[in-house]
């Protein structure tokens, strides 16, 4: 058990007036892997997500980033240490051009965020960066255009490369292929695997295609706890986790937009 | 927008104007302009909604008026101290009420300044109900004397851009682009690693201060520090105002503020002087309703469509 785990979670449980959530999850993160948590509506992916992201506080368990506690941990605080999130709906800045988006991003690291006396010109020094962070994401040219203005797939290449301005360690995406049309996925989808060869990503997905061909490893949760773990051949062979599918959707696989794509896990069991 | 020729020909505009307008109706425009400026770096530029500024103003002008009328300070020393306080109680309140947002953010700060407002009805230095009265203006830096209203309005257009031209500088500043994405998206700013109580914090605190300002100089201008300035209906005005010229433009609060004073005035001597409030509000129901964006932000679209 000598893995080299960036994140986990030790019995991490969330209630809600009664209602339990997230029900005793050990979760481990290896360094350098994409992780995925899939599971039915419901299952509690996004609250594990909140919990982790600390937008939400755990009821018990623990939180450990590079073996450090950070259940008690504000949210910007740890993404000062270098986990950073993105959202289920695309969280741009929308009246902020494309540019300040990404450098907005690039300022926190600086020590003159609370600088009201100085010209907004010094910032300029920061747009060669984040002119390279919008190439990488293919943006470049819509750099003056304002975010509310680009389309939908634009929006989350855009939040992509916000995040990557941090240069985190960790990656958390919350559903980033989420209401995308064909195009879009593959776009996103390459934009990942190009991120995640230095970096760990965990996400939560519902387009299990992008799953297959990203996750090194998946973790599938039910009713807030993990029902089974493992890679893409383990957890798709798994019976249990057909069942936890079929028994709330008809059609359940298919991610949203994703219309066309043959649901995998039903292919290969 | 923000075109070098037109701040000349305005700033020209400014300084010709007492040769034709009454200066101290100008001065008393000047005044509320800076207040709904500084109301609007908070509203417009960082998004949270007071509905308690009334206060800021009100703590200037009780202040500097007291100092003026007690120590014999120097109209600067007295706005100074009048500011100054306004800084400290706004870096109070501002703590409280940025732990909460949106509705219960508003409630917070119409709270504590109804709390304040009954602090200055009742403590003996405010004069309760009939205020601070014949507040000395002083002699600027110990040299100039201001009881000449001439001299008085281009010292008070000297404070208003002074006032402007930080308002400026903080939206155009680091800080302002901090200020704007959070905004724009308060748990992506999180997200991205920014403590936004503590820019929030700061925004309320500089606008306060500018608020402060504000109320210190009209009380040396109408010689008077009232009830009237601290009291809710002061902090519906400068909503009102900001709202009519436009929320989040640099100009909008200016022109905003022009109008209501010269309808007030206006009105104040015609057949509706009774029903200045009615009038008022007639003018902010059809504000919202038809041109949501205000004078100023209904004009920048207009251009914006003929330009592009």
């Amino acid at each position: 058990m000598n893995q080299d785990l960036i994140l986990e979670t030790r019995g991490l449980v969330k209630e809600f007036k009664g209602f339990t959530a997230v029900d005793d999850v050990n979760l481990k993160v290896e360094r350098g892997t994409i992780h995925a948590l899939i599971g039915p509506n419901g299952a509690g992916k996004t609250t594990v997500f909140n919990l982790l992201t600390k937008f939400l506080t755990p009821t018990r368990g623990q939180l450990l980033f590079n073996g450090q506690d950070i259940t008690r941990k504000d949210s910007a605080s740890i993404a000062h240490m270098g986990i950073v999130r993105s959202f289920q709906i695309s969280a741009v800045f929308p009246h902020l051009t494309v540019l300040e988006n990404v450098r907005v991003a690039l300022q926190q690291k600086r020590k003159d965020t609370f600088a009201f006396w100085r010209s907004e010109k010094i910032l300029d020094e920061l747009n060669d960066r984040a002119l390279a962070l919008l190439d990488s994401v293919g943006l470049r040219e819509f750099s003056h255009a304002l975010a509310v203005d680009l389309p939908y797939g634009r929006k989350r290449s855009l939040e992509i490369a916000t995040t990557l301005a941090l240069d985190p360690e960790l990656l958390l995406l919350d559903e980033p292929t989420q209401g995308m049309g064909h195009e879009d996925i593959s776009v996103v989808a390459d934009l990942i695997k190009e991120v995640g060869k230095n970096r760990t990503i965990l996400m939560v997905e519902h387009n299990l295609n992008v799953v297959a061909d990203l996750s090194d490893t998946i973790t599938v949760l039910q009713r807030g706890a993990i029902l089974t773990e493992g890679n893409y051949e383990t957890v798709s062979a798994d019976p249990r986790v057909r069942e936890a599918y079929m028994g709330v959707e008809e059609d359940p696989l298919e991610g949203e937009g994703g219309e066309g794509n043959a649901p995998v896990v039903e292919a290969s069991v | 927008m923000y075109n070098k020729k037109l701040n000349l020909v305005l700033l020209g505009l400014a300084l010709v104007a007492p040769f034709v307008l009454y200066p101290v109706f100008l001065m008393k425009v000047l005044c509320f302009a800076l207040f709904a400026c500084a109301f609007n770096l908070l509203l417009g530029f960082a998004g949270l909604l007071s509905f308690g500024h009334a206060v800021f103003l009100g703590t200037g002008a009780y202040v500097t008026g007291y100092v003026m009328t007690t120590y014999g300070l120097t109209p600067e020393l007295g706005i100074l101290a009048g500011v100054a306080m306004s800084a400290l109680v706004g870096l109070v309140y501002g703590k409280l009420a940025v732990r909460r947002e949106g509705i219960y953010f508003a409630m917070v700060t119409l709270a504590l300044a109804q709390l304040a407002f009954f602090f200055y009805l009742q403590t003996p230095f405010t004069g309760g109900e009939d205020g601070l009265q014949g507040i000395p203006r002083g002699n600027l830096f110990g040299l100039i004397d201001l009881t000449d209203n001439m001299t008085m309005y281009y010292f008070v257009l000297a404070v208003f851009i002074g006032g402007f031209l930080t308002i400026y500088r903080t939206i155009h500043s680091p800080f302002g682009q901090v200020m704007k994405a959070i905004r724009e998206n308060e748990p992506r700013a999180i997200s991205l690693g920014y403590k936004v109580n503590q820019y929030k914090l700061m925004a309320f605190v500089i606008s306060a201060t500018l608020a402060g300002l504000a109320g210190s100089t009209k009380a040396l201008v109408f010689q008077l520090a009232s009830l009237t300035d601290v009291h809710w209906f002061m902090s519906g005005e400068v909503v009102l105002m900001t709202l009519l010229g436009g929320m989040g433009t640099i100009w909008g609060p200016v022109l905003g503020a022009a109008s209501i004073i010269s309808m007030q005035n206006l009105l104040a001597s015609g057949p509706l002087a009774n029903y200045i409030h009615v009038v008022m509000g007639v003018v902010f129901v059809i504000c919202v309703l038809a041109f949501r964006k205000g004078l100023v932000g209904e004009l920048q679209k207009v251009l914006r469509k003929n330009s592009g």
